[in-house]
This record gives C-alpha cells, structure tokens and sequence, in this order.
C-alpha cells in the first residue's frame, strides 16, 4: 500500500502555501490599468514582446482588437472591444487589465482540468481497447479522475461570474453585444448566439462536468469493487467498465470539442477553427500522460509499484513522444492553413499572436516539439528514469505557455506579463493535486488485484 | 511433406551451410514450438555455447535478447538518414522555390526561405519520412545480403511453415549438447 509521505504532504502544502500567496496577489494587484504596473514590477519574468513603450503598446491593442473584432470600418472600432466600458482607447485598456486576475486563474484551472480529463480519456481508452500492458499504471489514472470536481467548480465558478460581468474573458457575454438597438451590437457575434448564450453555456458546463465526474467515479468505484470480490468479479467488472469506457468515450469525443471551442475558442469569439477541438485535445492528452508518468516514476522511486518495470516505462515514453509530435501535427495544420490562405477574418487570430506573444509562442514551439522529439527520440532515453523526468517537466511546462497563449491574447490583449503569479497558481493547483492524487493512491493498492489482465500487465516487455 | 523430399531437401541446403560455417562445427536443432526453442536457446546459453542463428516462421519475441545479439544500431542509421532527407529536402525547396523559379503564391514571400519555411513544412517532413524509411530498408536488405538472385540461407524449409531450426556451435564432445537439445523439446537434431 501507497503511503503518502510526510515529505510529499510537507512539499505539497508548500507548494499550496506558494500558490494562495500568489493569488491573493493575483487578485489585490488589480484595480484598473495603474494598478497593473506594480505587478510588472514584481515579476522577474515579466516580457512585453516587442512593444515596451507603454503608448506603442496601447496602440498595437487597440489594432489588434479592431482587427479581432473584424469591424470593416474604422468608425465601428472602439465598440466591440469593450463594451461595458464603451469609451475609447481608456476602457479598453482598462477592460484588459481588469480581465487579467481572472484570465490567469483561468489558465492554470484549464490546465489542470486538461490533466484530470486526459487522464480519464487515457484510463477509459485502457477499458475500451482492452489493454493489458496499462494494468500496474491504472490506479494512477483513477487517482488523477479523480481530481476532476476541483478545477471544474473553479471553472464553472468562473464562467458565473462570466455571466454575471464580473470579468470579461469571454467577450460575448458582454450586455447588448447581440441587441441591434444597443450601440455596442455586434452583427458577428448577434449570428452566434444560439449557441453562445449565457444559459445554454452554463448549461454545457454543467453537463459536462456531470458526465465527466460520473465516468470518472464510476470507474473507480468499480476498480475498488473489483479488488474486494473474486476474480471471476474481477472478470464481470472489466467487461461492465469496458462497456462504460466506450459510452464514455463517445460522450468525451463530442464534448472534448464543445468543450474546447466554449472555454477557449469563444474568447476570441469571432474566429473559429475547426480543428481547434482536437488541437486542445492533443495538448490536454500529452500532458496527462506526462504526468502519469511523472506520478509512475515518483513511485518507483520511493520504492512503490514493483510491478512496473522497464518496458511500461518505455511505453509511457512513447506515448509522451508521439502526442508531443501529434500536437504539434495539429498546431502547425491549423496555423499553416491560416497563414497561408491569409484571410483577415482567421488570421487575425495568429497576428496577435505574432505581434505581441512572439517570445511565450516560440518557447512552447521549441518546449513542445523539438526538446521531447530530441531528448525522448532514443530507446535509451525513455527507459531512464531522468530523462523522463526532464522531458516531463519541459512538456508540461510548454503545455501550459500553450494554454497561456490560447487564453491571454483574447481576454487581456496587450496587458499580459508572464511570471510568478502565473507559475504561482500552478503551485496552487499541483499542491492541492497533490494532496488529492497521492490520497486516492494511498486508499487502496497500487496494482488493481482482480484485473482480468493484471499478468500480462506484470509480464509485460518489448 | 513426405520424409525422403524433406531429407533431400535438407542434404542439399545442409552442403550449402557446411561452406558457410566451416570453422565452427554446428548442431543444428528442429523445434515444434516457439516456447521449446526459447527455453532450449536460454539452458545452451547458460551451458556457455554459443547460437550461431535461429530460423524461425515468424519473429518472436524476445528470442535476440535471449541470443545475446547485439542491440541493433538501424535506430542509428534511421536518424541520419533522416537528417539527410530533412538537409535534401531544404535545399530542394531552396534551390527550385527560392533561386531558380521564385513564384508569387498566394501573396506569400519568395525571396527568403526562412520566411517562406511554413509552406515548405510538409515537403521537409514527407522527405524526411521518405528518406529514413527507403533507406532503412535497403540497409536491412544489404545487411541481411536480401538482393535479387542471392541463395536462400535456409537450411530447412520446414522454418518456413511451424518448425523453428536453432544452430548452436559444438564445443567439445556432441553427445551433451544433443541431450540438452532433446530435453528442451528438440523432434530432430543434424
């Protein structure tokens, strides 16, 4: 049986302590535009591509908003950007930093929804493809699902107050935005409401938040169940849970997608990409099975799991290559199309990117793609331990500049800064992860004892 | 098969086989199944004699780690020939879509390759695919000597069907090492 050492809870409680510092940070540095200065003060990071000049930097928001917003005429420019504040260049610049606290928190609760979901989208895939090799691995998966609840009711947290103005990360929901009488109407957006409006969205979130943890419980309850009956329960159990995966698979399959194209997609509410479902998918599938690994190999090493050997290793190494080679597959699809078909409607999405995120952007290219195809290429590399680790640390942490890029440009434009604040928040979600992940290890043991095929799990080698 | 073909068959191939491991006197081992010849590969290793090659119908698993083979270094060769492909491929797209016949597509610039270097992403990564897996095949087939007109190296087609040949190296006296063979399940020792 797993013990939650005393050394973790201490690192993890650490790390939580880190993490509620930097959020009240988070929160009390805000209070308009002026009070955002003190942050970019306080972060060691803090990177404002290419526009340091404080005014340059308005100027190119306030382009690049126009440009997102995709008005035609000049005349129609300051309405759509912000429509609450609805006045000028000020409004807008105070409607981004506003944003800001919030957008933060939003990444790193997307972030780690994409680790918990991944993980039950990879257990689930265990069930349904009839895996045997993942069997010493799949309490891992178990106890990751189940963190799930966490960041979903930060997020559904906030999307209320989404609703409610208290932020406005998702610029559809600003009031009178799809009213022709308001001044701030917005014909692009007017088209989008049957699907993006505030009901209908709460309601997606809810249901998918249902499904999600439903899967997630079930699955675990059953392994449990499993482990307390005999084998031929064991056996019935399998087939039943295999069932449930691919009903599950289906459900995830369609709301992966809306998920992604809510969340995420809706910020920058007038572009649309239709492969931007699987690209969050590819990111959310790649830094969960890094962190499963993460998890396999922390265990190991304290001396847990001795069925886990070698070959297991090497596979979770190759499954965190090829999804780092597959999401960079689907970001170059979507970026290369738009780039080169160059319609201003799409592109507008990549030249914010490019003008005012150069340096986060090219990071992750470099973090996501070229360290795991260099540092993981190798048989070697995959079966040592180490090498994992570091590769691990570096996709996750690309991953998480990818989501920071997907979310930033959108909600607070120009007015973002990348530093202690953000990896803050991080420590905030990996702590309480933490606390909640190595708990649902320690509640049962590590190796599923009735799994049908839990032998070819331990006599597995390639 | 009726037993004198077989005999003749394997007379012939066996002549073919004494030239090529002339030094090395060999036993050569006929196993019914894939587990026997697994577990015959491990006692002789363990007695110290040495397999000079396995003939199987189909790969299995494990059996060169079980050898003492060396680790294969096709990974190797892969990688550079990739780098190869990928090096070919740039200045293909340097040379044909930059130097020699620029073209205005789509508004896109034609006059430096780095900023052109998108559009030409899916012919550096079809390249580099291309040349690591033509060029890891023909090194299996020369390494291997697999080239139109070279000899079968079988020494009994039966390896071909559902028997597996093991050939261990005789050190000494023959006696024991047959004995081993018969005890891992071996139906026929040469």
């Amino acid at each position: 049986m797993f013990q939650f050492s005393d050394k973790a809870k201490r690192f993890s409680w650490i790390l939580i302590g880190i993490g509620l510092i930097a959020l009240v940070f988070n929160f009390v540095s805000f209070g308009g535009a002026h009070g955002e200065e003190a942050t970019h003060a306080t972060e060691a990071h803090s990177d404002h591509g290419a526009t340091p000049d404080a005014q340059a930097g308005d100027q190119a928001g306030h382009d690049a908003h126009a440009a997102q917003a995709g008005h035609g005429s000049p005349e129609a420019h300051g309405e759509a950007g912000h429509a609450v504040e609805g006045h000028g260049d000020e409004g807008h610049h105070a409607s981004f930093a506003h944003n800001k606290p919030w957008s933060r928190l939003l990444v790193a609760t997307f972030f780690f929804v994409a680790i918990a979901l991944g993980a039950l989208f990879f257990l689930a895939i265990q069930y349904a493809a009839q895996a045997g090799w993942s069997v010493v691995v799949l309490r891992i998966m178990e106890a990751m699902a189940s963190f799930l609840p966490i960041p979903l009711a930060v997020m559904l947290l906030l999307i209320v107050l989404g609703v409610v103005n208290v932020h406005h990360i998702w610029h559809w929901m600003a009031p009178g935005i799809s009213d022709p009488s308001n001044p701030h109407y917005d014909a692009i957006i007017a088209g989008k409401t049957p699907y993006l409006n505030a009901p209908f969205f709460i309601g997606r979130a809810v249901i998918y938040a249902i499904g999600w943890i439903l899967a997630a419980r079930w699955l675990r309850s059953a392994s449990l169940k499993a482990d307390a009956g005999t084998a031929e329960d064991g056996t019935r159990i399998w087939k039943k849970a295999r069932q449930v995966s691919a009903g599950f698979l289906v459900f995830f399959a369609v709301t992966s997608s809306t998920m992604a194209w809510d969340w995420i997609m809706s910020i920058d509410t007038h572009w649309f990409s239709t492969l931007f479902g699987w690209y969050t998918f590819a990111g959310m599938f790649v830094s969960a099975v890094t962190v499963i690994t993460m998890i396999a190999i922390y265990l190991k090493m304290n001396g847990y799991l001795p069925e886990l050997n070698q070959n297991h290793l090497h596979d979770l190494g190759k499954f965190m290559f090829a999804f780092s080679i597959f999401w960079t597959y689907l970001w170059f699809s979507q970026y290369m199309l738009i780039w080169y078909a160059n319609i201003p409607e799409e592109v507008t999405y990549y030249m914010v990117r490019f003008r005012e995120y150069k340096a986060p952007m090219l990071t992750f290219l470099v973090l996501n793609f070229l360290a795991p195809l260099l540092v993981l290429m190798s048989r070697d590399s995959k079966r040592n331990m180490y090498f994992v680790m570091v590769a691990g640390t570096i996709i996750l942490l690309g991953h998480f500049l990818d989501h920071f890029v997907m979310i930033m440009p959108g909600s607070v434009g120009t007015e973002w800064s990348f530093g202690l604040i953000d990896l803050g928040l991080v420590a905030l979600y990996a702590g309480v992860f933490i606390q909640v992940v190595f708990r649902q290890l320690a509640k049962a043991p590590l190796v599923p004892a009735h799994h049908p095929m839990l032998t070819e799990s331990k006599l597995h080698h390639i | 098969m009726d037993t004198t073909k077989h005999v003749q068959v394997g007379s012939a191939q066996a002549e073919a086989h004494a030239a090529h491991a002339a030094e090395t006197p060999v036993l050569s081992a006929l196993f019914r199944d894939d587990d026997d010849l697994m577990a015959a590969v491990k006692a002789a290793r363990a007695k110290g004699y040495t397999i000079a090659e396995a003939y199987t119908p189909f790969p299995v698993h494990g059996l060169d780690k079980a050898m003492g083979l060396k680790e294969t270094r096709i990974a190797i060769a892969a990688f550079m020939y990739g780098a190869l492909g990928l090096s070919t491929a740039i200045a293909i797209t340097y040379y044909m879509m930059i130097v020699d016949w620029p073209q205005n597509i789509g508004g896109k610039p034609s006059f430096t390759w780095a900023l052109n270097m998108p559009a030409f992403v899916p012919i550096l990564f079809e390249l580099t695919v291309f040349f690591a897996a033509h060029l890891m095949v023909w090194t299996f087939f020369v390494r291997n000597g697999l080239y139109p007109g070279g000899k079968a190296q079988n020494p009994d087609p039966r390896t071909t069907d559902d028997h597996f040949l093991l050939e261990v190296e005789i050190k000494g006296d023959r006696a024991p090492l047959e004995a081993l063979m018969k005890q891992n399940g071996a139906i026929e020792l040469h």
